[in-house]
């Protein structure tokens, strides 16, 4: 019977944030950008739990994932208004159409 | 009276002039009648300057009265030891009855020209520059050291210089003063090259101590060469300014200056400086020097008396004769005759200031007519300058009775004596065939202005006797030239109180080197010592009867030809012109010194010059030049690699950054996704290098 143990999640966590690296850089719908973001903050929410259960820190790894739930709801809330005001001001949510940065 | 109070008095008369000077330089446009204010200065000066004289021989007569304090002070040096330079003010009997004479000579040449120069353009000033004059021959009188006479030697050149080209309109003016100051900074560099030779061996430059350390036998360098050197050398000096021989040229084109001017500066006092300066040194003059000297004087009195014979401007006669009775002084004092070479200078100084003012008087109410042969029958016209001026001619002459007779006489016989006792007879010869050709010339003078027909009879209607500011001079200097005032008895100075205040003072040098019969003290240098030996008082004793004979019939034959020729006309002088044409141009022509200096001197210095001149534009300016092109090349050649090369690597530089600039801006998208990409790698690179580590 195969054991569940931390190199699973840690696999786990690795192709999570892998996939979410991957949407950011190859959508380009914004929202999209943002919901690969959403999956790096919760691989990297896996880790913590990950190592908080097979690691003697008590309960410090839940209570940190339970913060970056909360940042994540915080950062959605103002990445969905900076989106709604990009949008208003390049008539756009294509990232790849907005390059002001360069200038 | 004590010292202090002579000393501070001569102080006083000596500034004087100056304060004239920068009083009417600076402020003689505001100062209304500003010209009194000088006369005024100048009269406290000459009651002054008779009270010191007074002062001096009656209570000090046989003392030197010294003041002097340190001028400079450069230190201890080393080798040398302590040196300083000190001026200061020496009174003898010399300097006490020379101020006198200056004073005087200045008040009523001061006097004089209140008159004669009103309405000229620049009155004010002419004022100033006779109170400068003034100030600087007191200068030289009063000094007590080489130095402080040289300074004030040169301000006499310079006052003397804006004297004479006082009417520097006229270029004939100009002329004569550059003439003037040029052929005197000949002689100077002489006088002073003498001082120097003295300085460098006795580091002093006071008479007192020089002359001590000569009498203890310390000659210069050694050698009583270099003593005869130094002697002729500061004799240079009096060469320029007395217009001696060769350097004589100066004084007659000098007349291009104001009469009075000529009467204060180039009759009376400036001129006899030199003789005054010869006085000073007389002392240490070896019998080499005094004979040179002695011949100097000799040929200078022969040449302008036979000049003087043939000139036509009242102006040039007279120049030519203070010319040759400098000549006189100056031979008189080569002989060792001091006492008579200086009541000469003194008594000349009168007359012969006299005779310039009268001349003065003489233009002044002609017109400005100098030639003599246009002038003529003024005696009725103008009295008071006819008796004057005839008196200062007898005088000058040599006549019986008045000033010039007995200082004359002294002279020639201290001549007789000298050439009595050494075998030089040229001397005495020549000082009595000047005597007679001065009587001739003087008179002629005189015959032609104020006796016989006018020759101009419109300039002669108009001619009047001149104003009363201008006959009072006149009168004082001829009352001055009779005998009276200088002995009792006409016909031996010896009698008078000149001989006995001024005595010929002792050598100094050793005794082989001076004439054997003057007597060399012992010890320290002091006046009262007998100077010459009974041989020479017996020989002077002689000649002074034989002299006194000679002399007054030598001048009878020249007054005599005078009027034969000019007056009764037996003898006609234009026929005795033609039948001596050659000797006649040669006088008139003035023995052609000018053109010779022309031809020698001017022409070397211009050719010299020249040279200097192209030396300096091809050489001098080749030098610079190619100075300039060689920094001008390499300019050129720094400039390009500053251009190429520093340019270059700077802009390389630039141009390097630039190029990479636009490769790297690529990389610069403006996307974010790229950014996060390079993030990315960046992360993962750094995570290989560091797990390598």
């Amino acid at each position: 019977m195969l054991q569940v143990g931390l190199y699973h999640f840690l696999v786990l966590s690795g192709l999570l944030f892998s996939l979410g690296i991957f949407a950011v850089l190859t959508r380009k719908n914004a929202i999209l950008v943002l919901m690969g973001i959403e999956l790096i903050l919760n691989s990297a929410n896996i880790n913590f739990i990950a190592f908080a259960k097979y690691g003697n820190f008590g309960f410090s790894g839940q209570m940190v994932a339970l913060f970056v739930i909360i940042l994540a709801a915080a950062e959605a809330a103002v990445a969905l208004a900076i989106v709604l005001n990009i949008y208003k001001n390049f008539n756009t949510v294509h990232v790849d159409e907005i390059d002001g940065l360069k200038d | 009276m004590n010292e202090t109070l002579l000393l501070q008095l001569s102080a006083i008369i000596l500034f004087l002039p100056l304060l004239g000077f920068v009083l009417l330089i600076f402020f003689g446009k505001r100062i209304p009648k500003a010209h009194a204010v000088e006369n005024f200065l100048i009269f406290v000066g000459l009651v002054l300057s008779i009270i010191v004289a007074f002062g001096k021989i009656s209570f000090f007569n046989d003392q030197k009265i010294v003041y002097e304090f340190q001028w400079l002070s450069f230190g201890n040096i080393p080798l040398i030891g302590y040196t300083g330079i000190k001026f200061g003010i020496m009174l003898d009997n010399v300097t006490v009855l020379m101020q006198f004479v200056v004073m005087l000579i200045s008040f009523v040449v001061h006097l004089f020209s209140v008159k004669y120069m009103e309405g000229d353009l620049r009155y004010t000033r002419y004022f100033a520059y006779l109170g400068i004059f003034t100030f600087s021959m007191l200068g030289i009188v009063v000094t007590h050291n080489f130095l402080m006479m040289y300074i004030f030697w040169e301000l006499v050149g310079l006052s003397s210089y804006l004297l004479i080209g006082f009417w520097f309109e006229k270029k004939s003016a100009s002329d004569a003063a550059k003439k003037a100051f040029i052929v005197n900074r000949i002689g100077d560099i002489g006088f002073f090259l003498g001082i120097l030779i003295l300085y460098v061996n006795y580091r002093t430059f006071s008479f007192n101590e020089i002359f001590t350390q000569i009498s203890l036998g310390n000659l210069p360098f050694g050698s009583s060469a270099w003593l005869t050197a130094s002697g002729i050398l500061i004799f240079c000096g009096a060469v320029g300014k007395s217009a001696q021989f060769p350097l004589h040229v100066w004084l007659p084109d000098a007349m291009e200056g104001p009469t009075p001017v000529s009467a204060l500066i180039h009759a009376a006092t400036m001129v006899a400086a030199g003789v005054y300066l010869i006085a000073k040194v007389f002392v240490m003059l070896t019998a080499d020097a005094l004979l040179v000297i002695a011949y100097i004087g000799a040929i200078t009195a022969f040449i302008s008396a036979t000049i003087a014979i043939t000139q036509n401007d009242i102006k040039k006669v007279l120049a030519y004769s203070t010319v040759s009775q400098l000549g006189y002084m100056i031979m008189a004092l080569g002989v060792g005759a001091y006492t008579v070479a200086f009541f000469h200078l003194v008594t000349h100084a009168f007359f012969k200031a006299c005779l310039f003012l009268g001349s003065g008087s003489v233009i002044h109410a002609m017109h400005h007519e100098q030639d003599i042969r246009y002038l003529g029958g003024l005696r009725k016209k103008m009295p008071y300058t006819y008796y004057t001026f005839l008196i200062s001619t007898l005088a000058i002459s040599g006549v019986p009775f008045t000033s010039g007779f007995l200082s004359k006489d002294g002279i020639l016989g201290g001549t007789l004596a000298f050439a009595n006792l050494t075998g030089y007879w040229l001397l005495p010869i020549i000082g009595f065939l000047v005597a007679s050709l001065t009587a001739f010339y003087m008179f002629r003078l005189v015959i032609l202005t104020f006796h016989g027909e006018a020759r101009d009879r419109h300039k002669f209607e108009h001619a009047h006797e001149s104003p009363a500011t201008m006959v009072l001079p006149l009168a004082i200097l001829a009352v001055l030239s009779i005998f009276i005032f200088y002995t009792p008895n006409p016909f031996n100075a010896d009698a008078g109180w000149f001989t006995k205040w001024v005595k010929t003072p002792s050598t100094i040098v050793p005794q082989n080197q001076a004439f054997g019969f003057m007597i060399k003290e012992s010890g320290e240098h002091s006046e009262d010592i007998v100077a010459h030996s009974l041989q020479y008082t017996e020989a002077l004793h002689h000649a002074h009867s034989q002299a006194m004979y000679i002399s007054l019939l030598v001048a009878g034959l020249g007054i005599l030809f005078a009027f034969v020729i000019y007056q009764w006309r037996k003898i006609s002088a234009d026929n005795l012109a033609q039948k001596l044409k050659p000797l006649y141009n040669f006088s008139l022509n003035k023995w052609y010194f000018d053109e010779l200096y022309d031809k020698t001197a001017v022409t070397f210095t211009i050719v010299l010059s020249r040279i200097s001149a192209w030396f300096d534009a091809k050489i001098i300016d080749g030098i610079v030049d190619g100075t300039a092109s060689l920094t001008r090349v390499s300019a050129f050649g720094t400039g390009k690699f500053d251009n190429v090369v520093i340019d270059g690597f700077v802009n390389f530089t630039a141009y390097f950054t630039g190029f990479f600039g636009l490769i790297f801006r690529r990389l610069q998208t403006g996307k974010v996704q790229t950014y996060l990409v390079m993030v990315l790698s960046g992360l993962v690179i750094l995570f290989f290098i560091l797990r390598s580590l």
